[in-house]
């Protein structure tokens, strides 16, 4: 079908391209302010400890050093949810737990005081495996969380909000089943998204009860409604987001350092910019939640799932702000994955004495997918089912339903995503290349060759409400009004061209404005895969409404009723006569013309992502190398094709894909210290390991959308990782259970080293 | 600071020349600070980004006499005399313009969040400088320092490539 959008589709250039490549973008941490301070953070060495006494006396006779901070010194400020984590506590719980806040007129004077401040600790015992925590007698971390385990539920998301996957009669089920398999998987390496730019905020107090952030983040009005609760809702918050070097989800929630820097210009009445180190970003700044499943699986022989009971164990590290919601949109997620009558699936989320998890791409359903599908493999390995059929089959299609985050069921009416992943499968060779369960795809001496397959899709493309307003100027220029942050997806730009789409001006008469709480209606932020459908669709509707007003307005000038009228340039016709015409001057140069738009939250629909992978392991090193992945998705409508391809890119980077390859976070599980925060150890992928990667975009209309189009951006990581998994295991002929596949592990299962004893190490 | 003479370091930022005095006082430079802190906090040059501030991730590259340096690796007095490019300075000094590899990343979206492009951008013209004709895996073995989370490598490579084939 051939395009016929004037910017839809089309490949235009990123509104802030010039700024980006020229070194303009003006980054948090290149603001500068009259009389800033710089804010450090005294942390815990202790995984657990009372603070008995605190001295910081010396450090506030340093020259230069404005406020020192203590958990004395602060009100009762509480994050997490439950609301139970204060922003400095009388007790530490991690190792790198806030201990003192530092303002100083430079950093390297703040970075001394933090060495004058003198802590008497009394450690008691911690806790780091999820197992152990539960254990009756386990070091408790919060008196709010009986036996470590954390009140589940989400109150954002209402009363019935999900918890757990139950319905059906799973004993009835697996009576139905030709096979039950049972295991336990573990996606348990705690990966860090790390984006480059590390998290921080400046923030300027003013009495009484008022505060400006400038923020660097995902969502920056929501940025504003967390910590309105945090802050006991006795403050009021302005946010200002700017672009944001990267969040792949973790800089949703910044309310830690937002709050530190608020506190310390609250105490010195002068803006306070507070900026984490990289190794506090890698050790005191979220990363993704580990996941560990014990589960039995009936299944036919057709490939139907039967039933699925056991219990899905999550470690949130020292609090949890969000592991609920993303447990909840997890067992969502589950039911779009697998069609299954017959559920009994339990989670359960447990506190440790580790730095905290929080919102990364997958938001719980890589975490729960990445022990599900090689539970779901168990059995079909047995049945000898091909899992590219097995996943085809079970992904939900238009008249299934699932219970989403909200506990209630919701039947979907998006496309039938079978042809994509057909796509993908023809591109791959898939056919060509699967030779059955644990069977490589090809030997060449020591080296053996596998293949996987995975999937994701989430109905959060239509999660969460959005708001915006068009105004329209008499010189024939737009501004479109939405507290959106670019965080890299391309996104603000998008907007900008379905603004100029529905008007039909140059891209460069349509502008954006700063997101800036104080001048931009509600925009819960480009969550998930929401940017293209929710918000896209308020911007859509504020575009609309625009027009219409501005047709309404100039209607009786031209002798026209408005439903007669079109606009292009910033000229309004009579359509099919060209020359009845007039300037949008006509609106008179002293009034402007806004529209609303918001969207209603729908969840309905649901993007899909398939990904098939190859490896080859070296069975004399163990090494395992990406060969090759194809992603298939259909978008229903490509907004901007190269935005597009770099999102779907982003399947390797960012906690996706390498984190079944080699990607981990490895804590010493004897001291609560982490032995790779720093981006020398902490591996990641080069320019020169680039696999060769294809995308199989198929573009089928969602009715709903005036362009037809949903998002599929935060998915890409997704369902690399079990497919990895699947290819190594394949490969070698041996089951892998657990993330990365390091050559310690495969050399393991291949008999060739002995299992090392590492209780002091990571598991 | 005792030990430390009085003296005056030259440096040619840009096209432009900064003498810089080394001392202790606030606005001298100390013999502690690194290339990256000088440009951002001393000469207001907050293009250059620090990401690892650990030599690590390249995102702080910069060019020193046409060959990329890590700058938050490089001690300012260590840079006497140095021609310093950054890519405040990547533009055509006489015409504005931009350079052929900015418009080749603007041309083919060779960034998402744009933290690390910086970086990338001054890698990849070190490299240009040096081999005006890279092949692909030129490219790649050029910027394997160069951290990129978003996963932008697969269109940056084509920007460089398609920047150095306007030389072919």
């Amino acid at each position: 079908m051939a395009n016929t959008y004037r910017y839809i589709g089309k490949a235009t250039p990123r509104k802030d391209a010039a700024d980006i490549v020229t070194g303009g973008s003006r980054f948090l941490n290149d603001i500068k302010m009259p009389n800033m301070l710089y804010g450090k953070v005294l942390r815990s060495p202790h995984a657990h400890a009372l603070i008995k006494r605190i001295d910081k006396s010396k450090a506030e006779k340093l020259e230069g050093v404005e406020a020192v901070l203590t958990w004395e010194d602060v009100p009762d400020w509480r994050g997490g949810t439950p609301r139970c984590t204060r922003i400095l506590d009388r007790k530490v719980r991690y190792v790198g737990d806030a201990v003192a806040l530092i303002a100083a007129t430079n950093e390297e004077i703040a970075r001394r005081a933090i060495g004058l401040i003198d802590v008497e600790y009394e450690v008691l015992p911690a806790v780091f495996e999820m197992e152990e925590a539960l254990k009756p007698d386990a070091p408790q971390l919060y008196d709010e969380f009986h036996g470590n385990v954390v009140t589940p539920g989400v109150p954002f998301f209402g009363p019935k909000s999900l918890q757990e996957v139950v319905m059906g009669d799973v004993e009835k089920g697996f009576q139905e089943a030709d096979v039950i398999t049972e295991g336990t998987f573990g996606y348990e390496n705690i990966p860090n998204p790390l984006p480059p730019e590390a998290p921080g905020a400046i923030a300027l107090w003013e009495e009484p009860n008022r505060v400006t952030l400038w923020v660097s983040n995902q969502a920056s009005y929501m940025d504003k409604i967390t910590l309105f609760h945090v802050m006991g809702r006795k403050v009021e918050v302005r946010t200002i987001g700017g672009p944001c070097g990267g969040s792949y989800g973790s800089k949703f929630m910044s309310w830690q350092v937002q709050t530190y820097a608020t506190l310390l210009s609250r105490a010195t009445g002068k803006p306070v910019k507070l900026i984490f180190t990289k190794e506090e970003h890698l050790a005191a700044f979220t990363m993704r939640i580990a996941s560990r499943m014990t589960a039995r699986v009936g299944m036919k022989r057709d490939g139907t799932v039967t039933a699925v009971s056991g219990t899905w164990l999550i470690d949130t590290g020292y609090y949890s702000m969000t592991t609920q919601s993303q447990v909840a949109v997890g067992c969502g997620e589950v039911q779009i994955a697998v069609r299954c009558a017959n559920w009994d699936l339990k989670p359960k989320i447990v506190c440790t004495n580790r730095n905290a998890s929080g919102i990364v791409r997958g938001f719980g359903g890589q975490e729960l997918k990445c022990t599900l599908i090689p539970l779901l493999s168990l059995a079909m390995e047995k049945l000898e089912i091909d899992p590219f059929q097995f996943l085809k089959k079970n992904f939900v299609k238009p008249g299934d339903g699932y219970f989403w985050r909200d506990g209630i069921w919701y039947t979907y009416r998006g496309v039938d995503f079978s042809k994509a992943m057909e796509g993908g499968a023809e591109r791959f060779g898939w056919g060509k290349k699967w030779k059955g369960w644990l069977k490589p795809s090809a030997v060449e001496g020591t080296k053996r060759r596998g293949i996987g397959v995975g999937v994701h899709g989430n109905a959060d493309i239509g999660e969460d409400a959005s708001e915006a307003y068009v105004r329209l100027h008499p010189d024939g220029t737009a501004m479109l009004f939405s507290c959106v942050t670019e965080h890299g997806t391309g996104q603000r730009t998008n907007f900008v061209k379905m603004v100029a789409e529905v008007l039909q001006l140059p891209l460069d008469n349509v502008s954006i404005t700063p997101a800036d709480s104080l001048i931009n209606p509600y925009e819960f932020g480009p969550a998930g895969s929401r940017g293209t459908y929710a918000i896209g669709s308020a911007v859509i509707a504020a575009a609309e409404d625009a027009k219409r007003k501005l047709f309404e307005l100039l209607a009786p000038k031209l002798q026209a009723e408005p439903s007669e009228l079109e606009t292009a340039d910033g000229v309004i016709f009579v359509k099919g006569h060209p020359e009845k015409k007039m300037s949008w001057k006509a609106m008179s140069v002293d009034r402007t013309i806004t529209g609303c738009g918001r969207f209603e939250p729908d969840y309905t629909l649901s993007n899909c992502m398939m990904t098939f992978v190859e490896v080859e392991v070296d069975t004399e090193t163990g090494k395992v190398t990406l060969c090759r992945v194809v992603n298939a998705t259909d978008v229903g409508q490509v907004i901007d094709p190269l935005g597009l391809e770099g999102q779907l890119n982003g399947c390797l980077g960012s906690g996706g894909i390498d984190s079944a390859l080699f990607e981990e976070t490895i804590l010493d599980r004897s001291s609560g210290h982490i032995l790779n925060a720093n981006m020398i150890d902490y591996k990641w992928r080069t320019f020169s390991e680039l696999p060769p990667i294809d995308h199989v975009v198929f573009e089928t209309p969602i009715p709903s959308h005036r362009f037809h189009a949903v998002g599929v951006g935060e998915i890409a990581t997704s369902p690399g990782p079990a497919a990895v998994l699947m290819a190594v295991s394949n490969a070698i002929g041996i089951w892998l259970h657990e993330y990365p596949v390091t050559p310690e592990r495969v050399l393991k299962a291949l008999g060739k080293v002995r299992p090392r004893d590492r209780k002091g190490g990571v598991a | 600071m005792k030990g430390i003479k009085s003296r005056k370091i030259r440096l040619v930022v840009n096209g432009h020349i900064h003498e810089l005095e080394v001392g202790g006082r606030p606005g001298q430079i100390k013999p502690s600070h690194t290339l990256a802190h000088t440009l951002r906090e001393t000469l207001g040059l907050t293009g250059t980004k620090v990401s690892c501030d650990h030599g690590a991730c390249g995102c702080c590259t910069v060019l020193m006499d046409n060959q990329a340096v890590l700058s938050c690796m490089t001690l300012t007095v260590e840079c006497d005399g140095k021609k310093i490019t950054t890519i405040e300075g990547l533009k055509d000094p006489k015409t504005e313009g931009l350079d052929p590899l900015q418009q080749a990343f603007i041309d083919h979206t060779a960034f998402q969040c744009g933290f690390c492009t910086p970086g990338i951008l001054m890698s990849a013209k070190a490299l240009l400088y040096e081999n005006p004709l890279p092949t692909e895996e030129d490219v790649k073995e050029a910027l394997s320092g160069n951290f990129c989370r978003c996963i932008s490598h697969y269109q940056v490579v084509r920007a460089v490539m398609s920047a150095s084939e306007e030389v072919r």
